[in-house]
This record gives C-alpha cells, sequence and structure tokens, in this order.
C-alpha cells in the first residue's frame, strides 16, 4: 500500500497517487478488504458466499459465451444447442459449466442460507442483509426458471407450461394473466423470446446489483459469527475489534483455499458427471419440444422440487377456490416466509450454539422436511408421497410460524463476551 | 391417475394424448458401450449409412466430425459412407422427403441423433434385436421393446425372420404368479388367457434358419455396434472430455497444495 510519505518515489506509486486523488481506490481496498474485519471464527459455513459469488462470475461468463452461438427461436433453439454441444470449439464444455453451474448456485445459496438459520445471521442489525439476501434468492429463482426454457428440449416446455399455467389459477384474471405472460395463447416462440431477454439481460442485472449491495450492508454491518457475538462490542484502543482480522489477506487465502476445493468437485461433475443421474440435466430435454408429446413424469430441476412438492401437496379446494390455487398460495408462501425470520425470532441469543432444545429440533426437522419434500417432487405421487409431502408442508411452515413462542420459552444458554 | 395429476393435467390442457410411448414388454438386456472400441463404432456407422439413414437422419452430426473422431480417412468415408452426394462438412441429413415420408409412414421417421440420450443404449440394442413377425401390423413385424413400431424390419436380411415361439403356458397360482411379477424376470411376458386368473407366458424369439446372412452372434454383435455408434453420435465430445477432466482435476489438486500451504502460513499466528 501507498506509504504516507509526501513525495512519492517509485512510478507504479506516482500512478496510485495520481488514481486516489482522483478515485477512492487505497480507501476502498482497505475499506473492504485490508481495513474490513471480521470474526477470527468464521467456519466452513461461512464460505458459501463467496463460492455464490465465484459461480455467479461463473455463469455471466459462461453465458456470455453460449450467447454468442444460441438462437433464442423455436426453430432453432433446439438445434443451436446441439450446435455448441458439436461444433463450438470446447461448446460442450463451456454448456456443461453453465447448466451444472446452475445447479452448483443453487446448492451453495441453500447452504449459504442454512448457515444465516443456524447462526441467527438476519438478526439485528442484519435484517436488511438478510431481506436483499431474500430478493437475490428470488431473482434467482427466476433466473433458473426463465434459463430453464431455453434449450427448448421437451422437459423446458412442459415444465414452463405447468408453472406459467399456475398464474392462470389466480381467481378473475389469472387466465389473461398467463396469456400476459406468455405472450401468446399457447407457450410458444414468443414466449421464448422474452424469457431468453430476461434471463441474458434483465435479470443478470439485477442480481449483479443486488449481490453489490447485499455485500455494501455486509461490511457495514459486519459479519455475524458461529457465536453470534457482535465483535464490534469490543474494540481495542484504535478502534479495531478485538476478535477481528483483517478479511485481506486472512480470509481472501482462506477462500481461495475453499474455493479451490469447491472446483475440484464441480470440475468433477462438468467433466465427468454433466446429466447428474438425470438430476441436473433431464433426459426428456435431450428431445426437442413437442407440445402433442407430454413427458411421462413432468418433474423440475432438484432445486425447485422441494416447493413444487408443496404445491402439489394441496389437493382440496378451500372458500370456493380451487386446490391449485391454494398450491400457488402455499408455495409462494413457503418462498417468501423467509423473510419475516428477523420478526420472528423472539430469542434473547443468536446462534444455534446458545439456543435451547426446541430450536435445534425445528431446525432439524425443517432440513429434514426440505430433503423429503425435494426428493417427492421428482417422482409420481401416489396417496402416500402426498400425505407424506403435506405432513412435510406443515412441519416447514411449523418451523416459521411457532418461531415466536418456541424461542421465547425455551432455555438459552448464556452465550460468551468475546468469541470462543 | 389420482385426482391431483388429473387436476394438473387437465390445468395444462394435456388432453386424450394417449399416444404416449408404450412401455416395453421385455426387460432390457444392459449393454455397457465402448467409445474406444474404434471397429466397433466404424461397423456401427457402416451399417447405420446402410440401413438407418435412408429414413432416420443424424441432423446435428456432421460426416467430418464423425469420420475423424472414428478414424476414417476423409476419401474412404465419401467413397463409401456418404450416399448423398453431400461434402465431407455436411450434417448427416436423410435423403427421404419429409412429406413424402409423412405419407408413407404417417409421421416423419424420426431423427435419431439422441435417441441414446433420451432412451439410453441398451434401449436401442434391444429393440434392434427385438423384431418379430406380426401379419396384423402395416410392415409385417411388430417389436416387443417399442410396441406397435410403425416402420420394417429394415435388417431383417442380417437377422433373417424372427418368430415368436410357441407360447409355453403354465397355469400359477396367485402368490407364484406376483412374485414373478415383482421379479419381472427377463423375457418374460404376463397376460391373464383363456380358462386361467393368471397365466405365465415365456414368449421367445426364434430365428428361421438359413433366413438371414448372419448368425446370431454375429447379429448380437451388429446390434451392438449400431448402438454403440448412436452412443458416440448422441454426444461425440465425451472422450475429449473426459482426458480435458483429468487435467483440469489434476491442476487442481496441485493448486490445492499450495493454497493450503499459503493459507497454513497466513493464518499460523492468528489463535
Amino acid at each position: 500500500m501507498a506509504e504516507a510519505s509526501p513525495t512519492p518515489q517509485r512510478p507504479l506509486q506516482r500512478l496510485l497517487a495520481w488514481v486516489d486523488e482522483r478515485l477512492p481506490l487505497t480507501r476502498t481496498v482497505e475499506q473492504h478488504a485490508t481495513k474490513y474485519y471480521a470474526p477470527k471464527n468464521l467456519n466452513f459455513w461461512y464460505y458459501f458466499g463467496v463460492l455464490a459469488t465465484v459461480v455467479l462470475v461463473l455463469q455471466l461468463v459462461t453465458g456470455i459465451w453460449l450467447t454468442m452461438a444460441y438462437v433464442p427461436s423455436g426453430d432453432g433453439a433446439f438445434a443451436s444447442v446441439e450446435y455448441i454441444m458439436r461444433d463450438v470449439e470446447y461448446g460442450d464444455i463451456i454448456r456443461y459449466l453453465h447448466s451444472t453451474g446452475a445447479s452448483a448456485f443453487f446448492v451453495v445459496v441453500y447452504l449459504h442460507m442454512f448457515r444465516a438459520l443456524a447462526y441467527g445471521s438476519y438478526r439485528r442489525p442484519r435484517e436488511l442483509l438478510w431481506l436483499i439476501g431474500i430478493a437475490i434468492f428470488l431473482v434467482l429463482m427466476a433466473e433458473g426458471f426463465f434459463g430453464y426454457l431455453l434449450p427448448w428440449g421437451n422437459m423446458s416446455f412442459w415444465g414452463a407450461q405447468v408453472i406459467v399455467s399456475l398464474v392462470g389459477a389466480i381467481p378473475w384474471f389469472g387466465e389473461g394473466l398467463a396469456e400476459w405472460v406468455r405472450g401468446d395463447y399457447l407457450l410458444s416462440d414468443i414466449t421464448l423470446n422474452r424469457f431468453f431477454a430476461l434471463h441474458v439481460v434483465a435479470l443478470p442485472l439485477a442480481l449483479v446489483g443486488l449481490v453489490f449491495i447485499h455485500i455494501v450492508a455486509l461490511h457495514h454491518v459486519g459479519s455475524n459469527n458461529p457465536d453470534g457475538v457482535e465483535i464490534k462490542d469490543n474494540k481495542d484502543e484504535n478502534g479495531i475489534p478485538k476478535d477481528g482480522i483483517p478479511f485481506h489477506p486472512y480470509y481472501t487465502v482462506h477462500d481461495f483455499q475453499a474455493t479451490v476445493v469447491f472446483l475440484f468437485i464441480f470440475c468433477a461433475v462438468v467433466f465427468f458427471l454433466p446429466e447428474m443421474f438425470g438430476y441436473f440435466l433431464e433426459k426428456p430435454n435431450f428431445e426437442r419440444a413437442d407440445p402433442l408429446k407430454t413427458p411421462d413424469l413432468i418433474a423440475p430441476v432438484w432445486y425447485f422440487t422441494p416447493y413444487y412438492s408443496m404445491l402439489r401437496a394441496c389437493t382440496f379446494p378451500l372458500f370456493g377456490l380451487t386446490a391449485k390455487f391454494w398450491g400457488l398460495v402455499v408455495m409462494g408462501s413457503a418462498i417468501l416466509i423467509p423473510a419475516m425470520l428477523p420478526w420472528l425470532d423472539r430469542s434473547p441469543v443468536k446462534s444455534m450454539r446458545y439456543k435451547g432444545r426446541i430450536s435445534k429440533l425445528m431446525l432439524a426437522l425443517l432440513v429434514v422436511s426440505f430433503f423429503v419434500l425435494g426428493y417427492l417432487g421428482t417422482i409420481h405421487t401416489t396417496p402416500f408421497t402426498t400425505g407424506l409431502a403435506q405432513i412435510c408442508t406443515i412441519v416447514y411452515f411449523f418451523y416459521f410460524l411457532l418461531m415466536p413462542w418456541y424461542t421465547r420459552i425455551e432455555k438459552t444458554k448464556p452465550p460468551p463476551e468475546r468469541l470462543t | 391417475m389420482n385426482a391431483l395429476a388429473r387436476a394438473f393435467a387437465l390445468a395444462v390442457g394435456v388432453l386424450a394424448l394417449a399416444a404416449g410411448a408404450a412401455e416395453s414388454e421385455v426387460d432390457l438386456e444392459p449393454i455397457s458401450p465402448n467409445l474406444r472400441d474404434k471397429p466397433s463404432l466404424q461397423r456401427g456407422m457402416a451399417l447405420y449409412m446402410n440401413y438407418c439413414i435412408a429414413c432416420h437422419s443424424l441432423q446435428f452430426q456432421r460426416y467430418e466430425r464423425t469420420a475423424d473422431d472414428l478414424g476414417i480417412p476423409h476419401q474412404v468415408a465419401l467413397d463409401n459412407l456418404v450416399f448423398t452426394g453431400q461434402a465431407i462438412g455436411g450434417l448427416m441429413e436423410t435423403s427421404m422427403p419429409p412429406e413424402s415420408a409423412k405419407n408413407w409412414f404417417g409421421a416423419p421417421p424420426p431423427d435419431l441423433t439422441m435417441v441414446d440420450r433420451v432412451r439410453g443404449t441398451a434401449w436401442v440394442y434391444n429393440m434392434l434385436k427385438n423384431f418379430y413377425v406380426d401379419p396384423s401390423r402395416p410392415f409385417g413385424v411388430n417389436n416387443r421393446v417399442h410396441p406397435n413400431i410403425g416402420m420394417p424390419h429394415v435388417l431383417i436380411g442380417l437377422q433373417g425372420v424372427p418368430k415368436v415361439k410357441e407360447n409355453v403356458y403354465r397355469p400359477l397360482d396367485i402368490l407364484d404368479g406376483e412374485s414373478a411379477l415383482v421379479r419381472g424376470e427377463k423375457g418374460m411376458v404376463y397376460s391373464a388367457a383363456d380358462g386361467h386368473d393368471r397365466e405365465r407366458v415365456r414368449n421367445t424369439l426364434e430365428v428361421e434358419s438359413g433366413t438371414g446372412s448372419m448368425t446370431a452372434e454375429e447379429f448380437d454383435q451388429a446390434a451392438y455396434d449400431i448402438a454403440n455408434f448412436l452412443h458416440y453420435v448422441g454426444e461425440p465430445g465425451r472422450l475429449e472430455r473426459h482426458r480435458i477432466g483429468y487435467w483440469v482435476l489434476g491442476f487442481l489438486a496441485v493448486l490445492f497444495v499450495f493454497a493450503t500451504l499459503l493459507n497454513r502460513e497466513y493464518w499460523k499466528d492468528i489463535h
């Protein structure tokens, strides 16, 4: 870094001084890296934020290259994907990086969200950070959904058909709304083109913008940590948190190591298991979209299946509204209800380490129900699986709705003054 | 179909789509494709070009790439395998006009570039081996893997005439029949026939001797070669992808060592 000498001698230092006079370069680097103090006890669960950023960059870069050869039209889309797979140099690898990247994005984001639940990262003063995160999650889901239509395979078509038709379940104006979303009476070339525009321009812009303010908000309030203790409450005479260490170099080398491990696993999938047994790339999607040929089982990609199961778990009409409409309501609520967490959690402590038994049990049940719902969403329904999905849906919502009650009555352990 | 599934079907406007793919009547005999077996792939390509491509295009795959990957010199490929007069860089299209195809078969024969990825290598192999004479069908043959298939048995000259061997009926007690159903023994077809609640019917195919130019083993090999070739065509980049993959993983493994050492060096004074 630039020494505080009045007349810098070396050319690079002079250049830096020149830039700093016009752009807050050194100050920004200090504020966000070399003098940004993070708790020294961040563990495994804190890798997934940076890994999500890595995947975001990967998706942007591979996406740009795919766009160079992709043709967004009902006639050309499927053939252009096969053109990328066969005739574009390294096209198959770029495509698999992107398709595997979509799944990897959700893997790391779900783990990132689990970390927040476990350590109370949504609690004051990080409520807004959490809400921005929820917004990122929503945009990411939309991005995944729109992107999945683009190969114009048969599962692309029918998956989008089912989800868009859900809009039609809204009473009164649902059908008109669905038509407005599709831009046509059926899912067509027009739908494909607008999904393409949203997928490659609108949503990535929104995503990058939201991720930027997510990080700004994070660096403003500082990272939470596995103890849920604010390191800013204990500062030394220079105003530096006693339990904080500079993000750079300590966490950059840490994150670099984690990124290498992540890339190893990720590339093992990309190069050797890109279909992931039909979970990342589904077999019917190797067949061109055919409005007259419904796949045997319409299942969304794995990262949507927990919510899809909740949708299917609603089997009876209520108050004169259809089961499908209630399914839509339940699915939407399931996605949005985590936004309420900062106001649902009444525990005196943040971290699961010091919360009581009920909180631990409820979190465990939430995870189990989410996995079960995810699995059920990939298979045909039977009366048994529908019943199981209904139970799991109730368990999922109980985690949130009962939280004000169980976080208040349970016995908590006193958190330490400083990090352990 | 339960009530919910029905609601969904209605919701998406799926009405009377009974034409879905029929289930195979036999268990598929598993095979494992081998992309390193170039003689097999070359034979598979030769068979495909002689017997299949007249109807079934491979419209996303190019002759040049295929010849290069399979180790066939371009001129040899042009002289012996390209019957459409196309250039070596051309896509492997069929010469059958789609309109006529529709008139002849009811629907144009499907493109098979991706058949391996949609249905699997074993399905292709078993489908080729499970044609049998059935005078009730328009082309005089039916198929046990793809029931009511709308095409002739193109390889009949190689295989010979496959007929269903006299059905062997055997009355079963119900429990026995249940367990046989659950196990789904290979080559078994179950049906309810006259006079019994449930019967076990063992249908085997038998080729009339002297009608085909290949022995049974040779024909199995030919079916394998075609399936193997279509496995290659489904994703021609597999071998190259794996080759690069080992280098990538090797590089990351080495990088991990340095990343770990660097991390340890910095963190040794944090307690």
